[in-house]
């Protein structure tokens, strides 16, 4: 049966291109594609290119002199001594603060709640409603929320802890206020794909396991785990790239306080090139920002390489 | 028959936690919506208050009248920015997608090639010079700035081309015996076969655009341009803190979003959670 399925499947495969290539234009193809590669052209591919070019420059939107600078953007800034350089590499300090203890909670917790809600029984699918549920609200809203729920004055978490901090102006406070709302903002959304990928593992593998006396924690470790792995892989990655983009929490809720000391990466760079348009500068910080992140993609696919086949 | 006890007890533990879990999650957006109905006094007091007594419209009223926050032009901003961002998405990636999924021709796979290539670039690198781009089209400070640009991105193609993959190819094939040109086995077997991907594609795109944040606040200037959130963040940096207003302004601005949640909350976790995994 499946073989003469697949046999005919096959068939169909090889009949679909010559039929195709008999009645379509040579153009038909390339005039479905029109619409979309022209914004893709425009707004992706040029912009890449143009922003390498900008970084080169000594750019300012409103000055008609754009003069060529060389690496003097980038040098600049990889001088500490300069006020951008050290400006920019507080704002990468944030960043890497905030990617690193944010990124580790947001793959534990939402794993823990995907095991919790990976299984048939009433209400699954409102928890995993209400847990997803922040997600789409928007940083906006979010940050006006707990902007006011972490008032030092009248917020409810002073309040109900018992507590005088300075959520929004004190460090470390300020980190723990800002790593604690990403987690609720975010959870939900890898908990969901977490728990996509855990019903995506055949049933057969958790039967066969058991059948050789593998208890929970082994089972976990021989099926669960290899299970999820592509799935591991994506969320790591996402989760770094999100983390490493946090822009919206630290505006409406400590507005960079105290000193900047909390004014990410992608923050220093959007107030650079966007409020004193000094967009050379701001396209190199970006370009250095982006160098930063692809090693770190890098090292997560080498980390979680399949090493059966390799 | 002894089995089922304790499995039955740590069931019971398991809603035990979940509930638990799922009231505190909630609890600070049911904390926005009470807020909202407090008068100014009541939301900025230190003995915080759950139920507003007297529970009153005056935060809306203020915020609604108030010539500082438009708030009912920035709402029909968003709204247009995000049904205009969400159909330019469908209109462009749906025939692309289906081009790089069912046609062969020359280039086919670099092009997609170039296309996933370009879902691993930091979009930070994309920030300065789309607002150099915007800027000679002169699009700064009008909607079409938060309307186009975001529909260049390649998850719309990359998500609907492995939908269009799947179909069977029997289909189009007969389509074809009879006589009908790509266009029409395109409009007429395909579109009708991806309801729910366009639908999906359609909701996580308004999502998206409704919700941003960093773009519109840079790229649109004029209070009457303004999309919600970028509205109701300038608001916040310019005011005295009035979180009576600004929870007000929240809820009004996750309205749309909460409705369409409570809606198509299953097309939407479904369209997310599966999104990444293929391919």
């Amino acid at each position: 049966m499946s073989v003469l399925t697949r046999s005919r499947d096959l068939a169909g495969a090889a009949a679909a291109p010559a039929g195709a290539a008999r009645r379509m234009r040579w153009w038909t193809p390339y005039a479905f594609l029109a619409p979309y590669l022209l914004l893709f052209v425009v707004f992706m591919v040029l912009p890449i290119g143009f922003g390498l070019y900008t970084s080169l420059h000594e750019w300012d939107i409103s000055l008609p002199a754009k003069p060529f600078v060389g690496l003097a953007n980038y040098a600049e800034l990889f001088d500490p001594a300069s006020v951008d350089g050290s400006r920019f590499w507080t704002a990468m300090r944030a960043t890497g603060v905030f990617t690193l203890f944010s990124v580790p909670l947001l793959i534990l917790l939402p794993l823990f709640a995907a095991l919790l809600m990976n299984g048939r029984f009433r209400g699954r699918n409102l928890y995993r409603a209400v847990y997803f549920a922040p997600y789409v609200l928007g940083v906006a809203v979010v940050g006006f929320v707990w902007r006011y729920l972490l008032d030092g004055n009248i917020g409810l978490i002073n309040h109900y802890l018992g507590l005088d901090v300075q959520w929004t102006t004190d460090v470390p406070p300020a980190w723990i206020a800002l790593v604690g709302v990403t987690v609720w903002w975010t959870l939900g959304l890898n908990a969901v794909i977490f728990l996509a990928g855990l019903q995506d593992i055949p049933r057969e593998l958790y039967e066969a396991a058991m059948v050789d006396g593998a208890g929970p924690a082994a089972r976990f470790r021989s099926v669960t785990l290899p299970g999820l792995r592509p799935v591991m892989v994506f969320v790591v990655n996402a989760t770094i790239l999100a983390s490493a983009n946090m822009f919206g929490q630290s505006y409406l809720i400590t507005a960079g306080a105290p000193a900047d000391q909390t004014k990410t990466a992608i923050y220093l760079i959007a107030e650079t090139g966007l409020r004193r348009f000094d967009m050379g500068s701001a396209s190199a910080m970006s370009f250095i920002l982006a160098g930063f992140l692809m090693c770190a993609s890098a090292l997560v696919f080498g980390a979680f390489r399949d090493r059966r086949t390799s | 028959m002894t089995a089922p006890a304790p499995r039955r007890v740590r069931r019971a533990l398991l809603h035990l936690v979940l509930a638990v879990v799922a009231a505190l999650y909630i609890s600070p957006l049911v904390y926005m919506v009470l807020t909202s109905f407090k008068t100014r006094g009541a939301a900025g007091s230190t003995e915080p208050q759950w139920i507003p007594s007297p529970a009153t419209l005056d935060a809306y009223r203020e915020i609604l009248n108030s010539p500082d926050s438009p708030i009912l032009t920035w709402f029909a901003n968003s709204l247009i920015a995000a049904v205009g961002h969400a159909a330019l998405v469908l209109l462009t990636a749906t025939p692309a997608a289906y081009a790089l999924a069912r046609l062969r021709f020359r280039g086919r796979s670099t092009i997609f090639a170039v296309i996933v290539a370009t879902l691993f670039v930091p979009p930070v690198v994309l920030l300065i010079p789309n607002f150099l781009i915007v800027n000679e089209l002169s699009w700064v400070d009008s909607l079409p700035a938060v309307i186009v640009p975001a529909a260049a991105g390649g998850f719309g193609v990359f998500f609907l081309r492995q939908f269009f993959i799947t179909l069977p190819a029997e289909l189009e094939e007969a389509a074809e015996l009879d006589g009908a040109d790509r266009w029409r086995i395109f409009t007429s077997i395909a579109l009708p076969l991806a309801k729910p991907a366009l639908v999906t594609l359609f909701l996580l795109s308004f999502l998206t655009n409704w919700n941003d944040f960093l773009w519109p606040i840079y790229v649109l200037l004029s209070p009457d341009s303004l999309t919600l959130p970028a509205g109701l963040g300038n608001f916040q940096s310019a005011n005295t803190i009035r979180y009576d207003l600004l929870m007000a302004g929240a809820v009004i601005a996750s309205l749309p979003v909460i409705l369409l949640y409570l809606v198509a909350q299953r097309w939407v976790i479904e369209g997310i959670s599966r999104s990444g995994l293929k391919g």
